[in-house]
């Protein structure tokens, strides 16, 4: 394995706390190391969501044009089911001769997997909207952008975000792995407690990592219900 | 107007609220790949301000008819003229935004409130917030729906309001033309009858000229002016007024199409008052209806009791009979 240097080898049991090796969890120490894992859950949520926002910037315009060309469809899905069944420590090591240990790397594998998910879920709600909306919107008089921005691209919405909440809980967790590249991430030090018989650094890593991960969701589940308020009250709430 | 390329739309700057005639002139439309034409060389006039019923079995060219009025679908030849001036120089998207629109499936944008759908048009003519909010609730009170409903979606609305919202949107931005292709097609009979009542009463109001599609040939004699039967591939087998069309088809499709029941169909056209003579009286023990009854009715009556005079009131006095004989001459054809 390729592993960069990862600071000390002894691990770092705290200056002021009595933690014994073998504690379940020692809250004195996590509070000692906190500025650490604060700045690797900082760095967590970084390089997820430059991974997310780039997923979305290739798979909505992709989408679009599988959407209007449907004999794109094909090779789109091809592509990304390629991205996404490659295994992620696989794709990291083919791609270090090509784009070398860095972000870049980590970043291309992590949108590699985003874009099988958002492509499907977009192009299936771009094509829900029921043909008399489209009939009527055309008949009364909207033209094709129009109609796009204002009724299409809307009514996929649900879809899209329902897309979105899978592959923003997958990439904080498969972002867990971009240590094995480089520093960056909660996996830092994960990748530095694995081995340790005092296991309250590896519980904190992996503590914040799945909260991150259910944060994220309930903000994407939040934000699903603000910008498509009209999806309840098809399910017959108020 | 000059003959610029495109033009305003039929209401451009012209257009008061008076409505517009709208003239098919020698229309004829192909399908590519298709023999027969779905509409062969049609030719009729809707003058301003009247309801014409299109009608005939499936396939007859109904909606295609319809659709190339908002240029929905091109003419193979032929042209389309509203208010004297060829929709195919007018440009497509000002054209079809000065013409309501109504389908059967409604299509309400599902992801917008009552409010926007109605507004849906009015916004892209840029009017303002006011305005608008103006006209809604106006479109509202129009449609017999509480104001509240502006806040609301299309799926918490049932099936009868949605297609009472649809037509407040084709209303919106008051177009002089309106095209409804099976407005009222999947409603219950009642709430049907209902919207029918409505629209029609609301056509006094707003006096459009309306292309109505339907297959029912009772619907279309309850709200046309005017009913065009096509036949199948095409072609304009009759058009003429409910009455005409009742009393004297000129074939055996359009016969068959209005149904062997015409004469009774078309002494519903028509009341007692109309066909009474207001000298006679009836003989003591004769049954008597008021004179708005329809001679249909007043025809069941006769029967019902073995009579042959019907007398007929006007305000609680006699006002003069009915005999059997004139109305079974009333409904012949
Ligand atoms: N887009 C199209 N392409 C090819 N043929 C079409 C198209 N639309 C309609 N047709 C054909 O044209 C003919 C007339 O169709 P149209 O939809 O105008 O009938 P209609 O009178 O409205 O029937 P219905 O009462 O069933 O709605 C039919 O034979 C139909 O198959
Ligand atoms: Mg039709």
């Amino acid at each position: 394995m390729n592993l960069p240097a990862q600071g000390p080898v002894i691990p770092d049991f705290g200056n002021t706390s009595g933690c014994k090796a073998n504690e379940t969890f020692c809250w004195d120490w996590f509070a000692d190391h906190w500025d650490r894992f604060a700045a690797e859950l900082v760095q967590h949520v970084w390089v997820s969501a430059i991974a997310i926002v780039i997923g979305l910037a290739i798979a909505l315009p992709a989408a679009l044009l599988a959407y209007r060309l449907p004999r794109f469809e094909t090779p789109a899905v091809v592509f990304s089911t390629i991205l996404y069944t490659v295994p992620v420590l696989g794709f990291f090591l083919l791609m270090i001769p090509v784009t070398g240990i860095g972000l870049l790397t980590i970043e291309i594998a992590l949108v590699g997997y985003t874009l099988l998910l958002l492509f499907r879920n977009t192009v299936t709600g771009l094509r829900s909207v029921p043909p008399e909306v489209r009939a009527a919107a055309l008949g009364m008089g909207l033209t094709p952008g129009q109609i796009l921005v204002r009724i299409t691209f809307p009514l996929a919405l649900p879809a899209v975000m329902a897309g979105l909440r899978v592959v923003t809980v997958t990439t904080i967790s498969l972002a867990t792995l971009a240590a094995y590249i480089a520093p960056y991430g909660l996996g830092q030090s994960i990748l530095f407690y694995i081995g340790n018989t005092f296991i309250s650094g590896l519980i904190s890593a992996g503590v914040l990592a799945i909260l991150l991960a259910l944060v994220a969701d309930a903000l994407i589940v939040g934000l699903t219900k603000l910008v498509t308020p009209w999806a309840r009250a098809r399910r017959g709430g108020a | 107007m000059t003959d610029s390329a495109t033009r305003e739309g039929p209401a451009g700057a012209t257009y008061r609220g008076e409505a517009l005639a709208i003239e098919f002139r020698h229309v004829t439309k192909r399908y590519p790949g298709q023999d027969a034409p779905a509409i062969d060389d049609l030719s009729l006039t809707v003058p301003p301000g009247e309801t014409c019923c299109l009608v005939g079995p499936s396939g007859g060219g109904k909606t295609t008819a319809m659709k190339l009025v908002n240029r929905l679908i091109e003419p193979t030849s032929g042209d389309i003229l509203i208010g004297g001036h060829s929709v195919l120089t007018y440009d497509v998207t000002t054209l079809r935004r000065d013409i309501g629109y109504v389908i059967q499936q409604v299509g309400l944008f599902p992801h917008m409130t009552i409010g926007a759908n109605i507004g849906t048009i009015p916004r892209l003519l840029g009017w303002d917030k006011e305005r608008i909010a103006e006209r809604t609730g106006r479109l509202l009170d129009l449609v017999r729906l509480d104001r509240s409903y502006a806040k609301r979606y299309p799926a918490q609305l049932s099936g009868g309001q949605q297609q009472r919202i649809g037509l407040a949107r084709a209303l919106a931005a008051d177009p002089p033309v309106m095209l409804m292709d099976e407005p009222f097609g999947a409603l219950d009979p009642i709430t049907r009858a209902e919207i029918q009542d409505e629209f029609l009463s609301l056509e006094n109001e707003i006096r459009k000229t309306v292309i109505f599609v339907t297959h029912d040939i009772d619907e279309a004699i309850k709200m046309g002016d005017k009913i065009a039967v096509l036949r199948p591939g095409g072609k304009l087998a009759q058009y003429g007024s409910a009455d005409e069309l009742l009393g004297d088809p000129v074939d055996d499709f359009v016969a068959d199409f209005v149904g062997a029941d015409r004469g009774l169909k078309r002494l519903s056209l028509r009341s007692v008052g109309e066909l009474a003579d207001p000298g006679r009286e009836a003989p003591p023990g004769a049954p008597s209806v008021v004179a708005g009854t329809s001679l249909r009715v007043g025809l069941s009556v006769l029967l019902a009791q073995g009579a042959e005079v019907l007398g007929v009131t006007k305000e609680g006095r006699p006002a003069g009979a009915v005999t059997l004989a004139e109305i079974r001459e009333a409904a012949g054809s």
